[in-house]
């Protein structure tokens, strides 16, 4: 049985498709074959940040109303043969998507597939809602100001109660926090939220937190993961959040500004 | 996962639900009392479902038209789902409107719906079931038999049991309480819990706490640091523009003395 993470935020651009590739990249890499799904239907950008939209011919939408099936649906990523992308259909809406057919979908890529990576749309409208509801682990990425942290709070609000887990009476999903578009200079002068701040509202287990850095938009924008580019230090963070996911203690970083180098040793709470 | 399969299933399952006790057989009376209680709680009340409980009523000799509450409630927002402790005509019009009748202590399915709610409620304060399970037959019944004593309200001998919530309680979400309501865990800004009876929060308190809403004007909200948006006891209410700073991450109390809300720190 394939464990089946979902990334979400209820706040629109604080990273989900950003985070959903990395980690999905990380795991793969690790040896893990993964699949990563868009649940963004009709606004569709997985495909771009993988860098496989030119190789998009059916999509989520398509398997779920048995117009293709999952295979021909499923595109293998170019850098990593572990990696497959399900991308989101862009024509149609949100409505197109069924508890019954994700959950069809998801059941089949269990047999096949050790994670699957639901990438979340924005909201807690029907498309978020479904890409939780099957879901084991949730990877909640938040940016360091109040309106997102509020947002992430609502969300862990609706996993609590709303997902399947929350329904059968099953153990609750296991929540992670991820900090994205952290700048500690920023947290410094008092314009963003602390990491302590953050924890204050969400108390959540501390997955990674990731520094804001150019190397997001170059990566998404040459369509490639940003976990892949091993010398920027949003890729070294996401490859601690995967190492820490999959049971690695490591220590957290980028937590203080760079001048403070040698503290970054500093473990973050948990 | 899903069971493809299947088209469906039958599970029991438990619901809580306002149970709306008429003393008055006056129709403007009852729809006044009850939008000024609307107006305390919107949110709470917008489109809930209820049953109407018409014990009182008949004991006091007193006849209401079943027809003509429900269509005033609907008109109000409010859901009528079933009725109770009504005389032979009443239940007649209920079922004309397809509304359950509860039949008292018969164990028909209409009985099990009304009363799930307070199931509930009242197996947390009773002994674990292993101890009755040597007779399930008597675990079976024993339910809906108590239930009767548990709601009604004119039996105050009876204690309504508390609840007890662990998990942190998030924005958007809502707690009701019939009883006290005890969180363990922090309540966050934009979270709503509600309690008939007194509230505790051994964290700190964000959001809105309403407690005594029902009119209890004794009851109190207990917290370790009030950062709250809204405090409310029996309907009064003060909002965090009205919270000092001073009172932040300290132990307090809040009651209410000549309709003003005290908030006092708990030495």
């Amino acid at each position: 049985m394939a464990r089946i993470i979902v990334v979400t935020s209820g706040k629109g651009g604080v990273g989900k498709t950003t985070t959903s590739a990395a980690i999905a990249m990380g795991l793969a890499k690790r040896g893990h074959k993964t699949a990563v799904i868009d649940f963004d239907v009709g606004l569709r950008n997985l495909d771009l940040i993988m860098g496989c939209e030119r190789r998009v011919v059916y999509d989520f939408i398509n398997v779920i109303n048995g117009e293709a099936s999952l295979n021909q649906a499923l595109i293998r990523d170019k850098n990593c043969n572990l990696l497959y992308i399900l991308p989101a259909s862009q024509t149609r809406d949100k409505d197109a998507l069924t508890l019954e057919g994700v959950g069809k979908v998801l059941d089949e890529l269990s047999g096949d597939f050790q994670y699957i990576v639901c990438d979340s749309p924005a909201g807690i409208e029907k498309g978020a809602y479904l890409a939780l509801y099957y879901a084991d682990d949730a990877f909640v990425v938040t940016n360091p100001e109040i309106s997102s942290v509020r947002d992430s709070d609502r969300m862990l609000g609706i996993l609590a109660s709303k997902s399947r887990r929350a329904e059968n009476n099953e153990e609750p999903v296991k929540e992670f926090l991820l900090l994205t578009r952290y700048d500690p200079s920023r947290v410094k002068s008092g314009e963003m939220l602390g990491l302590d701040d953050v924890q204050d509202i969400l108390s959540l287990h501390l997955l990674g937190i990731i520094p804001e850095s150019k190397s997001v938009l170059t990566a998404s924008n040459a369509g490639m993961p940003v976990i892949l580019d091993e010398k920027s230090e949003a890729g070294q963070a996401y490859e601690d959040v995967v190492a820490r996911y999959l049971g690695e203690d490591r220590p957290h970083r980028f937590i203080e500004d760079k001048k403070g180098f040698f503290r970054k040793l500093f473990g973050g709470k948990s | 996962m899903t069971n493809t399969s299947s088209v469906l299933e039958f599970k029991s399952s438990t619901f809580f639900t306002p149970i709306l006790i008429l003393y008055s057989n006056d129709p403007a009376a009852i729809e006044q009392s009850l939008q000024e209680k609307i107006n305390r709680a919107p949110d709470f009340f917008k489109n809930s479902p209820l049953v109407i409980d018409l014990r009182e009523l008949n004991k006091s000799g007193l006849d209401i038209d079943v027809i003509e509450t429900t269509e005033m409630l609907r008109r109000i927002g409010l859901f009528p789902i079933g009725i109770r402790g009504g005389n032979e005509q009443q239940n007649k019009q209920a079922n004309k409107l397809s509304i359950p009748v509860d039949a008292g202590g018969e164990h028909d399915s209409a009985n099990q719906t009304l009363n799930t709610g307070t199931t509930k409620a009242q197996s947390t304060q009773q002994p674990p079931q292993d101890s009755v399970a040597d007779n399930t037959v008597q675990n079976d019944i024993e339910p809906s038999e108590s239930i009767v004593h548990i709601d009604s309200t004119q039996s105050p001998a009876e204690p309504v049991s508390s609840m007890i919530v662990t998990q942190p309680v998030r924005s958007g979400q809502r707690i009701y309480a019939r009883g006290d309501l005890i969180v363990m865990s922090q309540v966050s800004a934009g979270a709503e819990i509600m309690a008939e009876g007194n509230i505790h929060v051994y964290n700190t308190l964000r959001g809105r706490a309403l407690a005594g809403v029902q009119g209890n004007t004794a009851a109190r909200i207990f917290c370790l640091d009030l950062q709250a948006e809204l405090i409310s006891i029996s309907g009064d209410y003060k909002t965090s523009e009205h919270l000092t700073k001073q009172m932040q991450k300290k132990p307090v109390q809040i009651y209410l003395q000549d309709h003003a809300l005290i908030i006092k720190e708990i030495a």
